[in-house]
Parts: structure tokens; sequence; C-alpha cells
């Protein structure tokens, strides 16, 4: 490491030695690769370093069973390609349809190898500029004024080559296992290295330490051989399709919960792994004891003058003896490699797995230095999908257009629309978008309205968490109005303590959506971007500061929000209520009849009749129009000019007929006129 | 009988109102049960009771004594209390010992006995009430028999004070007792005279009346001079109930003409309060003393129905036309004063009636939208868009989309190369104007059946939105003709089957088409060549260049371009010959226009204009000097933004105007107007823009003159004269001097949301008080509201693990079969309109 050191400062004075690039990025996993797509699409100066000879190294050790838990859904009934990414889970966004997984798996929940071999054609198909072979063991900074960020990166591999780079894409992952230390953990099997043929367990009984996917998946494995298994942990367990957060364990892995709660076999205990120490006994048998015991004790005796639990608490739960403690504990980010001057923090409490990133996902530390992948999940930790394939694809993406902007000065991709079109383009997006649906909470589309709200702009899956730096985030022009929209569950709904299957879970009614519990659309209407200050201050669970008005799309079991009257329509009315307009369609008939009778028209003649782009309608539907009573039917009404002249008996007409005896004149009245 | 009841209550709380203030009284049991010596010593001098006696009570009496309870109540409103006096078996003194006195009730004033009522006399509560009133009021309710005794009250009360007339079919009745409860609070302002003969009602009605029902008169004594003639009277046009009397009394006590000397939007009177529309009669100093005397004569005329007031000019700044000498205020809010010149008295009267009229209709239409109201709590729920809701109740039906080919992501890029002109509609399968586009298309696809080099396709975008996010398809509907794959047009005009498929055929050839020999430009200005288009008609425009002029034919080409599908347009380039300039006495470069067939050629001098003013050019001189008017054309002309003068004619309009019209539209240029005529029979939509004119019908043909860009007044030209161009001229002239008074003005009104959205904010806060909302935001304006509990409002949030009892409590609406978990056995109904599932 010195030395290292030593030879960047050497260097510095001297670029030529470095090899520079605008972007690095460390990591040719999935994230790492998505980034460098992006670039390469966007024709950037980048390359992503890799330690292995291959991509998605992670893969091709872990899962150590090889069965990947994220869904591989082949059939949706659909084929909307953007709706369809929604149900799968393991591809990276490209141009290229080749590249989707169900064309490389029929396995709905696929095989670690496969992801490897999707990994290798998403680099080489693409021709994406990885380094492999290249592990970066340190990271500094070089202080420069020219530099994008004040500064440039200096990488260092493992042959002492330097790099410098401008921006510092950190894709790494979480790969460093966690450990825990307590007396006899050297007796502890590491999920890394541990057997995966049950073959070697059979008789044997297990204690698990950990109760995450990978605990689960190991003792799925062995359940059928083992005599019993007990899994110890801090916390409770917790099932994903009860906390809406994939993170948690999966109902594929859940197999010992069925033997424990039918038949009192295996079992789940909760307990603090640094209280535990483990003692091992001639035959070889594992011991649980605490760790209180072994320090009163007098460290010459031998295993005999350990007190056992059991000892003083005779039906103390583990007190049978083990043959095998195996430690699943999961993995945390290598903040090993970079300097201090990086500034690059663990977080607080159950993100200290992760680096402490800003909701940008750039480190809080240095400027420059964006976070990658499921490195970067301490964004929404325990809440969305950021730290999974299915999620940090679009957050790559956002983060990707965020640098598009800051250093090459390309806005935030958007679209402009007539007004008209405002309730179309949020149904669309809400039905097939995938970032919205995966990163609910996480990444919103943004409305911004122009023009005295005649016309409108659309920018995708922004980063909801600096709205408040919309502006500069993007290079748009701040807007008065904006819409926000994302998807969200219900507040209280998810929760290990929840039942979720409670009767009347759902919400039918669409004037009661703000209940609705599943994932739904959730519209919020700012008159002025919310400030920084009103962001921090927002409630707790909340994704943004209160609203100035906030509509819910209700939930629906299809998760299918066209219906005309119980999602369109309710949109519709928030949308002309925030907006103060009418945004109803109108046939040419009715434009044409405002336009005489009416000085102002409601924006759909506006915009469409008006500029000769009217919509006629058929005859059917004129008279279904009719009949509901939204449009008149003037050819049935009997007026008079339909009669004879001469019949005079409808007295209500005189009036505007040709008077022909003026009973009084107003002779006076009609003088005065002249005067 | 339960309208008629309600009334009743409401005329009845009414005049609780009224009588509640002058008589106070402690509302103890409503019907007392005394012994007669309890009775009789409790009886206060100056107060009425209505008491009867009872022994055992006998079954017959039952339902009398049924009537007389629930008479207690209203009876005591007038003071007046009732008793049921228990006689003791033994006793056999006084009334308890009389002969048929418990078949009587008798009322009393302190101890005084004032009348005796057999029971099958007081058979129902009106009955009750009016007969018991009838008694005690004897001296502020005449009855009279004879015509003489009415002319004797008459007289006598002329000059003194009104009378109030009543004719009752019989005593007893609900009407009578409205005429006694009315007389209860008026008695001592005007004289009640109160009749049972039908003779006397004929005797003082001009018409015949109907003997079977009830009438009330007011006669304007007070105010009559003269002893030989009878007082002015005023019939009371509704219903004799409490209510309808004392809005007709406090009408006739209103003063007949008011004069105002303020703003007329801030002036309010009785009759605005009631409901009634207010007559101005506009004045000047000059003309005061006759004006006073036409607003009198018309506040008689309109005496009931609406009230009119004298306004000064001169002492209020009236920014209306001087020609304006009557205005009309409506009671409903909102509505601007109405001013207008008419020229007799009669119309004054007719125009309330028309508008009473209308008011009534829509009285009746709001009721019956506030039951409907009551019944469905709120329609935010039901759909509005006419667009939306006609597509889905068309969505049963199967479109016959056969002749239309579905493309997808796979079969999009080589369907293009197949036909010559492939047409692709870019639609979304949920979206209300994609899918009403769908079926114009349709039709589309049926005419060109057989049409051979032409695809007509569609790519639904909710399924491959990656075809439409590639082919630049940004909003729905989107419709693109792609020729062989090489350039796509995008549809922009009309969305109509006609229209598309006139765009369609035109597209299929060049524009600018280039012609080669002088038979086929003749052809082609005569609507021949090229064949395919010679069933459209159309105008046809050449472009005749010589072999020099190359910038003005860049510029043609390129407005050929921009105009394609919509013009025809042909290029003709001259060699030395010039034949062609030559016959339309032009020279190139020059344009030739053919309207209908090549009848009539025109020809236009191109100077160096850029494509886009050629694009411009081309367009207005393809306008009709006097078109007729469609639902399809007009924007055309609305970009002129022009007044327009329209002749609105049932059927084609007649020879005459159609000529004098022409020649009105021919100096169009100078007079800056778009004259043109609309067919009712073909246009039925613009007998919706007369009634909004006119409120009715006017007589056809009528012409009229609208400016719709600028003030929206709308001008009647006057239907007693000839539409002649000298005449119509003249009109304008006047009407722009400002001499003609609008027949009306459109409505300035903005389009605004037609109903509110679901206020989940404030659900929210009432819903979860602490939610710390407002702490984190600086500009709360909401503070929020808790009432106890919100329906349905706390399932959710509040929710531990007794959800389901919480939400079976509130009666939550979750259990139909929508939402995303289904609850398959749905007890009680919710939805109302959406069908369930």
């Amino acid at each position: 490491l010195g030395l290292a050191l030593y030879a960047s400062s050497l260097f510095a004075a001297s670029s030529a030695a470095f090899l520079y690039h605008d972007y690095c990025i460390i990591g040719a996993g999935p994230s790492g690769l998505q980034a460098a797509y992006f670039l390469q699409r966007a024709s950037r100066d980048y390359v992503v370093f890799e330690r292995s000879h291959a991509p998605g190294s992670f893969f091709a050790l872990y899962p150590r069973h090889r069965k990947l838990i994220s869904i591989n859904k082949r059939y949706t009934g659909k084929s909307n390609s953007e709706f369809n990414l929604r149900h799968d889970w393991n591809s990276l966004l490209s141009h290229d349809r080749r590249l989707l997984f169900r064309r490389y798996s029929r396995d709905f929940f696929p095989d670690a190898d496969t992801m490897v071999r999707y990994l290798e054609d998403f680099a080489s198909l693409l021709k994406l500029r990885v380094q492999y072979n290249t592990a970066i063991v340190h990271v500094t900074l070089e202080r420069d004024r020219q530099a994008w960020n004040g500064h440039y990166f200096l990488l260092t591999d493992q042959d002492r080559q330097n790099y410098k780079c401008s921006s510092l894409l950190v894709a790494t992952g979480t790969w460093v296992p966690n450990v825990v230390n307590f007396p006899g953990s050297e007796y502890v099997e590491g999920y890394e290295t541990v057997s995966i043929n049950p073959e070697d367990f059979a008789g044997q009984t297990v204690l698990i330490l950990g109760r995450g996917n990978s605990a689960f998946e190991t003792a799925e494995n062995i359940l059928g051989v083992t005599n019993f298994i007990h899994m110890v942990s801090r916390s409770r367990v917790r099932l994903s399709w009860a906390t809406h957060y994939v993170g948690d364990l999966r109902a594929i892995n859940n197999g010992l919960l069925d033997t424990y709660q039918l038949k009192s076999l295996d079992g789940l205990l909760e307990g603090n792994l640094e209280d535990l120490a483990i003692v091992k006994d001639k035959k070889g048998k594992l011991h649980i004891t605490l760790r209180f015991y072994l320090e009163n004790r007098n460290t010459s005796a031998g295993i005999d003058s350990i007190t056992l639990p059991q000892d003083e608490l005779d039906n103390f739960a583990t007190r049978a003896p083990y043959d095998r403690v195996i430690r699943c504990l999961g993995w945390k980010f290598d903040f090993s490699v970079y300097n201090s001057s990086l500034r690059m923090m663990p977080g607080k409490g159950d993100k200290k797995k992760y680096p402490q990133i800003k909701p940008s996902y750039e480190s809080r530390g240095t400027r420059g230095l964006f976070v990658l992948g499921t490195a970067s999940h301490s964004v929404d930790f325990r809440k969305s999908a950021g730290g999974f394939i299915h999620g940090f694809r679009y957050t790559t993406r956002a983060v990707h257009r965020l640098l598009e902007n800051r250093h090459h000065g390309v806005p935030w991709p958007s679209t402009v629309y007539p007004i008209t079109q405002l309730t179309n383009s949020i149904i669309k997006r809400v039905n097939e978008a995938s970032g919205l649906y995966q990163m609910f909470s996480v990444l919103a589309d943004i409305i911004l309205l122009r023009e005295n709200a005649t016309a409108f702009e659309y920018l995708e899956e922004y980063p909801v968490g600096v709205l408040a730096e919309l502006e500069m985030q993007t290079g748009k022009k701040g807007p008065n109005e904006l819409f926000v929209i994302l998807m969200e569950y219900g507040r209280n709904f998810s929760g290990a303590d929840k039942d979720v299957f409670y009767y009347n879970r759902a919400v039918g009614e669409a004037q009661h959506a703000w209940q609705s519990n599943f994932l739904h659309p959730v519209i919020y209407f700012y008159k002025r971007l919310p400030t920084e200050r009103e962001m921090r201050l927002r409630p707790p669970d909340w994704p943004l500061p209160r609203p100035d008005a906030i509509h819910h799309i209700v939930e629906d079991f299809l998760t299918d929000w066209t219906a005309p009257n119980a999602h369109i329509l309710p949109l519709r009315r928030f949308l002309e209520n925030c907006l103060s307009t009418d945004l109803r369609n109108f046939f040419a008939e009715s434009c044409f009849l405002f336009a005489f009778t009416r000085q102002k028209l409601p924006p759909f003649c506006r915009q469409g009749y008006v500029r000769m782009q009217g919509l006629m309608g058929s005859e059917g539907l004129w008279r279904h129009a009719v009949e509901a009573g939204l449009l008149e039917d003037y050819t049935l009404t009997d007026f008079l000019g339909n009669r004879p002249p001469d019949s005079h008996e409808e007295s209500q007409d005189q009036l505007l007929r040709d008077h022909v005896i003026p009973v009084r004149p107003l002779q006076h009245l009609v003088n005065a006129k002249d005067e | 009988m339960s309208a008629p009841k309600g009334r009743w209550v409401s005329s009845f709380s009414f005049l609780l109102l009224c009588a509640s203030s002058i008589l106070t009284r402690g509302r103890a049991r409503l019907l007392q049960e005394l012994s007669p010596q309890e009775y009789f010593s409790t009886l206060q001098a100056g107060r009425a009771s209505l008491a009867y006696f009872s022994r055992n009570v006998s079954p017959g009496a039952q339902p009398f004594l049924e009537q007389i309870e629930n008479s207690a109540e209203a009876l005591q409103d007038y003071g007046i209390s009732v008793v049921k006096v228990n006689c003791p078996k033994e006793d056999v003194s006084g009334y308890c010992g009389k002969e048929n006195a418990l078949r009587k009730a008798y009322l009393f004033r302190g101890n005084t006995l004032i009348r005796e009522f057999p029971t099958d006399a007081l058979f129902d509560v009106d009955s009750i009430v009016a007969n018991v009133l009838f008694a005690l009021l004897f001296n502020e309710v005449k009855y009279v028999e004879t015509l003489a005794d009415l002319q004797d009250i008459e007289n006598a009360l002329k000059g003194r004070s009104n009378m109030v007339f009543a004719y009752v079919p019989a005593t007893g009745t609900a009407e009578h007792r409205a005429v006694m409860e009315a007389a209860f609070v008026y008695g001592t302002v005007h004289q009640f005279v109160l009749t049972t003969e039908a003779t006397l009602l004929k005797d003082t009605s001009s018409d015949e009346p109907d003997v079977s029902s009830a009438r009330l008169l007011f006669c304007h004594c007070q105010r009559a001079t003269d002893l030989a003639q009878p007082c002015r009277r005023t019939a009371m046009g509704q219903a004799l109930t409490l209510l309808n009397i004392h809005r007709h009394l406090k009408l006739m006590g209103a003063p007949l003409v008011t004069e105002v000397a303020e703003d007329p939007e801030k002036v309010s009177t009785v009759h605005l309060q009631l409901g009634l529309p207010l007559v101005f009669i506009l004045s000047q100093k000059e003309t005061y003393e006759a004006d006073r005397r036409t607003a009198e004569f018309v506040a008689w005329q309109l005496l009931g129905k609406a009230g009119v007031a004298l306004l000064s000019r001169d002492l209020v700044d009236l920014k209306v036309l001087l020609r304006s000498n009557v205005a009309l205020k409506t009671p409903n809010e909102g509505v601007p004063i109405k001013y207008m010149v008419l020229e007799d008295t009669d119309d004054v009267v007719t125009l309330v009636e028309e508008k009473s009229k209308v008011a009534q209709i829509q009285e009746d239409e709001e009721e019956e939208e506030v039951e409907e109201e009551e019944k469905e709590d709120n329609n935010q729920d039901v759909q509005d868009d006419q667009v939306v809701e006609a597509v889905s109740r068309d969505k049963k039906r199967e479109l016959p989309l056969e002749q239309i080919l579905a493309l997808t992501e796979d079969t999009f890029h080589s369907a293009l190369l197949e036909t010559a002109q492939t047409v692709v509609l870019f639609y979304a399968s949920w979206e209300a104007v994609s899918l009403a586009v769908l079926r114009s298309y349709a039709e589309v696809a049926d005419h060109l059946k057989g049409t051979r080099g032409v695809l007509l396709s569609r790519v639904n975008c909710w399924d491959w939105p990656g075809v439409c996010t590639n082919e630049n398809v940004t909003q729905f509907p989107t419709i693109k003709i792609y020729e062989k794959g090489e350039r796509s047009v995008m549809y922009n005009g009309m969305w109509g089957a006609e229209e598309l498929i006139s765009f369609i055929m035109l597209s299929r050839v060049s524009c600018p088409l280039k012609l080669a020999t002088m038979d086929e430009a003749e052809g082609y200005l005569r609507g021949e060549f090229p064949s395919e288009l010679s069933s459209y008609h159309h105008t046809s425009l050449l472009g005749v260049f010589s072999t020099a002029t190359s910038e003005a034919r860049e510029a043609f080409e390129e407005a050929g371009n921009i105009l394609s599908g919509h013009v025809t347009m042909g290029m003709y380039v001259e060699d030395d010959a010039l034949a062609l300039s030559h016959k339309y006495a032009v020279s190139p470069p020059a344009l030739l226009l053919a309207r209908s067939g090549g009848q009539s050629v025109e020809g236009i001098a191109l100077s160096k204009q850029s494509a886009q003013d050629m694009v411009q050019m081309i367009r207005y001189e393809l306008l009709d000097v006097f078109p007729e008017i469609t639902v399809q054309n007009l924007p055309r002309y609305l970009q002129l933004r022009k007044p327009f003068l329209i002749l609105f004619s049932d059927g084609d309009i007649g020879q005459m105007e159609s000529e004098e019209m022409l020649k009105l539209a021919k100096g169009r240029l100078q007079q800056g107007f778009v004259a043109c005529w609309l067919n009712l029979k073909k246009t039925p939509v613009g007998r919706g823009i007369l009634k909004t004119y006119f409120a009715t019908m006017p007589s056809l043909p009528v012409l009229i003159w609208v400016n719709l860009h600028a003030g929206g007044q709308v001008f009647r030209f006057p239907s007693e004269q000839s539409i002649t161009e000298s005449n119509v001229l003249s009109w304008l002239e006047k009407l722009k001097a400002g001499l003609e008074i609008p027949s009306s003005t459109l409505s300035e009104e903005d389009w605004k949301p037609p109903l509110p959205a679901y206020d989940f904010l404030q659900m929210m806060e009432t819903a979860v008080p602490d939610l710390p909302l407002h702490t984190s935001h600086s500009h709360g304006d909401t503070p929020a509201r808790r009432p106890p509990k919100s329906p349905g409002g706390d399932t959710a949030v509040q929710e531990e693990p007794s959800q389901e009892t919480e939400a079976e409590k509130v009666g939550s609406p979750v259990r139909d079969l929508r939402g995303t978990a289904p609850r398959l056995a749905t007890r009680d109904k919710q939805g109302k309109r959406h069908s369930e599932l």
C-alpha cells in the first residue's frame, strides 16, 4: 500500500504514466456492465476493470447452490416488452432483443451459471470495453481545478499499473463475507466454502448462523438428510411476501419453516451471535454455550470444566450438540481499497455493509464518485429493489442520465406533449413502465408543466430523493407546477408482524383509492418544486414532502389501470382540478358548437379541432354519446322553424317572431334611444 | 300523497317562523288529559282551548280522538290548547252530563264557549285547524254568500285597505285551512273574505273558472279611488297553500314600481328574493313621467310574476347602448343582466313569461337532479366524457377489422416493403380517442377494400411500444403513410373516415404531379387526369413555370410536399411555346386554379415566395368565397380569425339570397369577414347554435353576424328586411357604428373542471391525524380538520390485527370483486354504476 501511495505521488506530476479515461467503472458485474452499456451508447470514454477473467465473478461462485431466486417469467400474456421487464428480474437493459434472459433459460428460477453466461454475452455482444484480470487495489484522489469534479481519481491495479479517471463508478457489489467473532468461531464453516453435497451432511445435526436467503438456501439443500437443523440469528425471520421486500426470505427457500412449524423438527432461534460461544468436545461435537460462561472459567481447565447453559437450565433449547455450524451471514462492501481522502464511510445501523451515498447515488464523501448496483442499496435498503438487478438496472440508467447532464450538457431525456395528452401519458406509463414498478417509491416520473399549462414535459424515472435538485440535475427549466408519479404500497400494509391476507385487504372503489395496499400508482402535485429543507423534513415513510394535492389510482388485481371509470376518470378529475381546466375529449360536432357559442374552447377542441384534427367519430359512437346524454341530437328536435309559417298557436315564440300589432307602443322609449 | 304533505310541512314550518315570535308558550304535553274540575279551573282569560269530554273511550270516537290528538300540535302553534276531559263515571253534571256531549268538541276562549263542533265536522287535521281558526277569526275573516255582500265589503274598504278574497269549494279542506292560517297572520293587515259559493266565483272572474278548485284574489282596494269601479284584482296563479299565499301577499305588498338610482347589478327586491325576475325600465330625465307611466302599466301586467323597477340613466353610469330601454335581471346568481331594446309593453310581458316558463322547466329539472343526487351521493364517478362513454358503450361490439392488418414488432418493417403505400394507425387499445378513430378507420378500410397498392394496417402501441417509439409516435392516435419503406407522411387532418379516404387517395399521386404534355395539363385542370383522382371532387392547382424559373419551382415543389394529401397540385414546365400561359393569360411562374371540374380557371401570378408563404397562399386560395359551413370545414375558416356573417337555412338557401350573399362575399377582402351559410338539414347542430343565441328557434332563414374572436357579440339581421346586399351592408354599417343591440353575447367562461376530484389529502389527514404532514412544510394552507370518523376512513392506516372487524364496522366498500384481492362471495351490493366484475 505504501508503495502504491508513493507511486501515485511520484507519477502525479507526469500524468503520461497514467492511462486516462473519463469514466472508470470498477467491477464487471451486472451493474458495471449496465453502466458500461449506457456509456458506450453515449460514445463516452470509459473502461471497466474486472479482477476476474470474465464478467460476473460473484455469480461464478454464488449462490453456492446455484439457483438464482430472481424470477425469469417467460410468459405474461402480454407482448409489451417494457411491461414484461416487470417480471424479468435478470435481464439488463439494452436495445438488443437477443439479450433478454428468457432466451437464456427456461427456468423460472434460473441457474447461476446461466447468469454468468448471460453477462459474458452482454459484454461481448455489445462490445463493452472491459479490462479483465485487473484488480483495483487502491484508489486515491489528485486535486486539480481543471478536473470535472475538482480532482481526478487515481486507480492502481495489482500490477501497480495506474489509471486516471474524471469520474469513478463503483460497481463492486458487496462481496466480503460477514464474519462474527466469538469464542469457538474457528469451528464455524463459511457459506462460501461449505460443502454443497447433501451426502456430506447425512445423519448430522447442523446449526446455521443467519436467517437470510443464503442460510435458508443452505438449509433447503440438506433438509432431507440431516437429523435436524437449527438456525440462529439476532432478528426474526422476515418473509418477503409479507414485507414486499425481495431481499427478505423468499418462499422458494423456506422449506425449513414447514418442518419447524409442522413437526418441530427443525427450528429457528433468536439470539445475539456475539454472545455465543462454541465448544468442541472430545468426540468432535460442537456445544453451544455463552461467552459469559467462558469468560469466567479457568483457562487452563479442559472442556469438561466449561459451564454449558443446560447445566443450569436443563431444558435449554440448543442443548443438543451439533456436528457442524455453518455461517451464512451475507456480505459487505469492500471499503479497503479507498484512500481515506475519499471518505468512503460505512452506513449507519443495518446499512453498515454499504457505503454512504446520497439519493443521487453519489458518494457523500467524494464528488464524482458514484456507487452503482448492490452496493448502492443503502438508498432503499429493505424498501425497494435497488440492491437487485431488476432494480439497479434502472438506477444505473438514472445515474448515467445525471452524468450526461452534469458533464456533457445533455439534459435529461424528455418529451413535450400538448396538455390533452396528460391523462394518457400517465396511464401509459403506470401500466407499462418497469422502472417505476421495480423501483417503487425511489424512481419517479416527473411532469413539468409548460406554457401556461397548455403543454407539459415528461421526464422518466428520476431519483425522487433529489427532487429538490431537479433543475440542476436534469438541465430542465424549473417549473412552477409539477406532477410526480410513482408507485407505492399502502403504508403500514406490509411488515413482519402483519397479516397480509386479512379480509378486505383490497380496495375496489376509486374513492377509497388512498387506502390501497398493493402496489399502485400515486401522483403528487406541487405548485412549485419542493425545497431541500422540505425534502429533509418530509414525514417518515413518505418518499416526498406534503404535496398540494395527491391522487391514488386504486390498486388493481391485474395491475391493469386502464378501466375508464375506475382508473382513468378519477385521474382526469384530479388533473383537471390541479390545472383548473377541463380535460375531456369532445367530438368535432361539440367543438363546432362551442366554437360558435363560447368565446373560449376546451383544450381538446383548441389543440385538435381548431387545428383541423377534430374527432369526427362514427355514426355508432355518435348515437352512443346521444344515448348517454352527453351529446344532443338536434335532428329530432321539433322547432317552430319546421312548421308552416302561418301557424301562430305557440305563444312562446311570439316574442321572437315578427311583430304584427304593437299593443301599446313604448313610443317614448323608442324615441329616447335616438337622442 | 307524500308530496303535498311534504309541501304542507314546509309551509307549516314557514308559518312557524312568522308566528312563533308572536306566540310564546310552554311546550308541555300536546294533548292534556284533565278532569272536569281541573280543566275549568285552569282556563285562562283570552286563551283558547278545544276540549272534548270522554267517559270510557267509546270505540266510535277512536278515529276522532286520533285526529284531534294529531291536530294538537298544529293548534298549539296558534296558542290553542287541546284538552281531553275525563269525566268520572259518577259525574253527570255540567258538560259531562250533557246529552251528546261526548260526541262534540267545544271551543272555549277563556271560560266562554265559542262554538261546539260535532265530531263529524272534525274529520282530519285540516278540518280541525280550519274550523277552529274559522271560529276564532270571526272578525278577521268575513264569510259571504252573495255578490252584494262582497261588494259591500269591497266598497267599505276602498281607499282604506286591501282585501283578500278566497273561494274554497268546501270548508274544512286543506285550502280552507291554508286561507285561515294566512288570515291568522295577515288578518289585521288585509280584510279576508271567504266564500264557498261557486256563483260568487263566477261573478268575480272574467273567464270561466273551475269551481272545483280553490282560488284566491288580491283586491287592491286601498288604491281604489273610484267607488263605481270594482277594485283591481290580482289572482294568485299557484295552488292554495300557506306558502304560496304568503308569497303572493308579500308580492302584493311590495311597491308597484321601485325607483332605482344605483347599479342594477346591486339592486335586490322582494321579487328577486322570492325567485322572480326584475324588469328595469331604463329612463331618462326627459321622458321620466312617461316612462313612469309605462313602468306602472307594465307592473300591473306583471304583478305576481315579476318586479318592475324604474332606473334613471342620468343617475347611473350604464355601459350599455343608448338604445336599450329595458333590462332583465334574473334571480339566478351569476347571470348577468340582459339589456334589450323592446318595442312595446307586450314584449316585456312576453319576455317575462318566457323566462318563467324556462325557469319552471329548469326548476323541475333541478328538482329531479337533486333527487338524483340524493340517490347517488355523488356523481364524480359518472363518466362525463362523451368520447370515453361512447367508446365504452360500444366495446361489446366486435369491430370489423379483417381488412386491417395488425402489425407487430416482427412484421412491421417487412409489411412496409410489400405495398406501395402502407397506412399505419398507431393507437392504444385502452385509449378512447384511438378507439374512436379505429372505428372510422374500419370504415376507411371497408371503403378502400380492393384498392390496389394500398395496405391499411394498425399497430397497438400498448402491445408493441418499441415500434411506436422507433416510429416517433408520442401520442395516440397517429396515422402515418409509408411509401414503400422510403418516406412517411404523418396524417394531420380530421379524424374522420371521409377525410382520411381523401387523404389516402390524394397521397397516392405525387404532389406536385409533374405534367409532361399540354394535353395532360388540360386534362388535369378539367379534373380528368390523373384518372385515379377523377372520382374525387376537388379543386386542382396547377403551377406553370418556364424552364428558367427554378426558384419559384423549388418553392412550389416544397409546398407540394407539405400539402401532400390535402391538395392536388400539378406542375407544368413550359418550353418556349408558352401555350398554357397564353391560353389563361398568365405569365409564368403562375398558378392556375380550377374550381369544380375546370369550369372556371383563375390565374394567379407567383412572385418570389418562400415555400411557407406559398403554402399559406394556396390554403387561402382554396377557401370558398361563400362556403357552406360544416363541422368539417369550419376550422379552415376559423383560422382567418374574422367575424362570421352566417346565414342559417333549413335546407338549401334560396336563389335570391344566395346571389345577394355571394355579391356580399365577393367584396370580402375589403370587408374582412367570412360570409357563409349553414344548412341545418346537413348540420343539425346549427340548431344548437341558434338555441344558444336566441333561447328559442327564430324563423328561418336567419342572418347572423357573430364576432367569434373579439367580444363574441351576436347580431341578428332584422327579419322584416329582405336579405339584399345593400340592406345587409347598411345593417353592417350600423353594427360597426354601435347602433345595433346584440341579441346575445357568447359566454366568456373558462373551461373549468366539470366536477371536483377526490380529496385524498384531506381524507388522509382526517383519518390519520397523527400523520406529521403539516410540520414538514412551510406553506400549510389547510388546517387539519378532524371529524370523529370518516366513512371508511381508517381501515388501512390504523389497522392492527383487528383490521377485519374494523372494516366490517365501517362498512367499507372493499368487498366487491375489484381491486387486488377478490372476495368471491359478495354479500352486499356496493357498486352502483360500475358493472361488478
